[in-house]
């Protein structure tokens, strides 16, 4: 899926995050921003909620806890013999089992739900990246055509971006 | 330039300002930090050459050992944990520190994690895959080890979960999978970064790792807080791995071992020799890659607070368990105690109490924490301490367990002896690796708590003071 519009890269963050306000006031509302480095001015002006990462980490650990128990529980079950004068399903020695458990699972649902949910990997070469983006400077991406387009490359331009460029995003 | 009293930053970026006083621009950080992957020089080859004859001795002795059999180590009985365990419980307590230093202190928002954390995060993964060795060379027939797994087998056989190791062999297969997961998603957007500087082979390579990571905003916003939970995991998962390693001693009932002081005991000198371990490295990186800049004395000052912390929970837990093991008034606990001061192994005793113990105590002095030679001297002695606290605790106890005609005398073999030392040039294999083709201190990271650059000086982002505009160059 790729869009064409408009990239403006910034050397400055408070000239990225007036331009990305001002174009969200305008109604642009898919905006995309490049940083080197996770910079919550911009996702405040961006207005992000909750990630839904949070879901998959909690799935993922329940899962791991069930998996756990029920694993441990069922392979005493299935042959059951005693051991050491033990109960056969002896469930205080499973929390170890359980627990490591819930974090294996939790830990790989949550890169799962990382890399789903941020759209990677990514194999598709963006026409508008820069290669500055992951050294320092700051990118804002428009969708937009025609008029629009005419309006978003205004709006950019008036913050002094270092450059402005057209073209496809994937 | 923002300055570290600007009223628009953060509180991570103000403090981070006073941790990082000469780093002003982000491009700044990439330059350092990529500069460390470029093509290695002689002392590099002389060290990975070194590096490598270690993994050719700890492979060789290892090859020795699986033809001749187990027989060629010291092992025997009493003393059926010898080197071998000991050198495990060693590289999986260096491990910890990597884990305390990106998870706990992440969530501890300590300002001087960024430039440290990706070398401990490496040492971890590096700790773990040298740790998870030694059980496989010490169960001799290292071909059935897999029936530690459990999988479906013609027998109807499980492995016996009440067994602390089982519960080991999950503990650690986590703790290599979940560290691994979390050193390689902070690298990706590092990778990013070297992808776009690099050429050839190199781009290739770091192309496939960042995969297509590109910096957009959602995939910061989803980033950060799979970070966040992934660290939320590590936490208990580090305290849980090292007690669950103490729980194969502390289980059982051998004098010397059966104590419930051992898993806050195991995991308060697990990050002891961590810490340790993680100056023990820097210093040396620190010097050839010119990084003053990014590893100041106040980083290193706030390792040494932690090492010289944890050294006295460690001493405390030492003069516990003596303590108890006179108040008890049980004879055989007396015995293992006074025989561990002044028995056969009186000298590893002794080794363990005083670079465990007494050498730490010089970082109460500022000049010694904030003198960078005196550290690694410090944490040298603290290495070798901490190896022989673990030995210590396994061989004394075995040594001298229950009826005095069973008692022994353990020495370990040559193969044991090539296999310890490999071990260091095992890790050193791959740390060294990774300083060159990893970027070792995390470039965003740094850059979150060091000032953006900043068209106005201060004030908000309604002020709009005028700035002569520059040219916009192209479209």
């Amino acid at each position: 899926m790729s869009q064409s519009g408009i990239l403006a890269s910034y050397d400055y963050l408070d000239s990225t995050v007036d331009a990305v306000e001002e174009l969200r006031k305008s109604g642009f509302d898919e905006v995309v921003t490049y940083s080197s480095y996770p910079e919550h001015h911009l996702e405040d002006a961006l207005g992000y909620g909750q990630s839904p990462v949070r879901v998959w980490t909690l799935v993922g650990g329940l899962t791991g806890t069930a998996t756990g128990f029920g694993f441990t529980a069922w392979s005493s079950m299935d042959w059951p013999l005693i051991v050491g004068g033990k109960p056969v399903l002896s469930m205080p020695a499973y929390v170890v089992i359980a627990f490591e458990m819930t974090i294996l699972f939790g830990a790989l649902a949550t890169v799962l739900g990382m890399f789903i949910n941020s759209r990677l990997p990514n194999v598709t070469p963006a026409v508008v990246y820069d290669p500055e983006f992951s050294a320092g400077r700051y990118g804002v991406f428009v969708p937009a055509t025609g008029t629009d387009l005419d309006r978003a490359r205004d709006i950019l331009r008036k913050h002094d971006p270092v450059e402005t460029r057209e073209g496809a995003h994937a | 330039m923002a300055t570290a009293t600007d009223a628009n930053l953060t509180e991570a970026q103000r403090r981070g300002a006073l941790a990082h006083p000469d780093v002003e621009l982000h491009e700044e950080v990439n330059r350092d930090i990529l500069k460390m992957l470029s093509a290695p020089g002689k002392g590099w080859w002389f060290l990975f050459f070194l590096a490598a004859s270690g993994v050719a001795l700890m492979f060789g002795s290892w090859g020795w050992q699986i033809y001749r059999g187990i027989g060629v180590s010291g092992l025997s009985s009493p003393v059926g944990w010898g080197a071998y365990i000991t050198t495990f419980v060693f590289w999986v307590g260096i491990a910890h520190s990597g884990t305390l230093i990106s998870a706990i202190l992440f969530l501890f928002r300590a300002p001087w994690r960024q430039s440290i954390y990706r070398m401990a995060e490496a040492m971890t993964v590096f700790g773990v895959m040298t740790a998870g060795l030694f059980p496989l060379i010490h169960v001799g027939r290292v071909w059935h080890a897999y029936w530690l797994i459990p999988y479906p087998n013609a027998r109807y056989l499980w492995p016996n979960f009440r067994s602390p190791l089982v519960w080991d062999v999950f503990a650690v297969t986590t703790y290599f999978t979940v560290s691994s997961v979390f050193f390689y998603l902070g690298m990706i957007p590092d990778m990013a970064a070297a992808r776009d500087k690099a050429t050839g082979f190199r781009r290739k390579l770091y192309r496939f790792i960042s995969m297509g990571w590109r910096g957009t905003d959602r995939q910061w916003h989803h980033f950060g807080k799979a970070y966040l939970f992934l660290a939320a995991l590590a936490t208990p998962l580090v305290l849980s791995v090292h007690s669950v390693v103490s729980w194969d001693f502390a289980m059982s009932i051998v004098p010397g071992w059966h104590a419930t002081v051992f898993a806050p005991y195991f995991v308060a000198g697990a990050i002891f020799s961590g810490v340790a371990m993680v100056i023990t490295l820097a210093v040396p990186i620190r010097k050839v890659f010119g990084l003053e800049a990014y590893l100041t004395t106040k980083h290193f000052d706030a390792m040494a607070k932690l090492v010289m912390l944890t050294s006295m929970i460690v001493f405390y837990a030492y003069l516990t368990e003596f303590f108890m093991a006179w108040y008890s008034g049980e004879p055989p606990e007396k015995q293992m105690f006074w025989n561990r001061l002044f028995g056969h192994y009186w000298w590893a005793t002794w080794i363990m109490l005083l670079c465990n113990g007494l050498v730490p105590m010089m970082l109460w002095f500022k000049r010694v924490r904030h003198s960078i030679p005196a550290l690694f001297a410090i944490t040298i002695f603290i290495n070798i301490g901490m190896w022989f606290e673990r030995f210590v605790i396994i061989v004394t106890s075995l040594s001298h367990e229950f009826a005095p005609f069973a008692w022994g005398v353990y020495r370990p073999s040559l193969t044991e002896m090539g296999i310890v030392i490999g071990s260091f040039g095992w890790f050193s294999f791959w740390f060294l690796l990774f300083i060159r083709l990893l970027p070792p201190v995390a470039i965003a990271e740094l850059k979150e708590v060091i000032p953006p650059q900043m068209r106005r000086k201060s004030g908000g982002h309604d002020g709009h003071d005028a700035v002569p505009a520059t040219a916009p160059a192209g479209d």
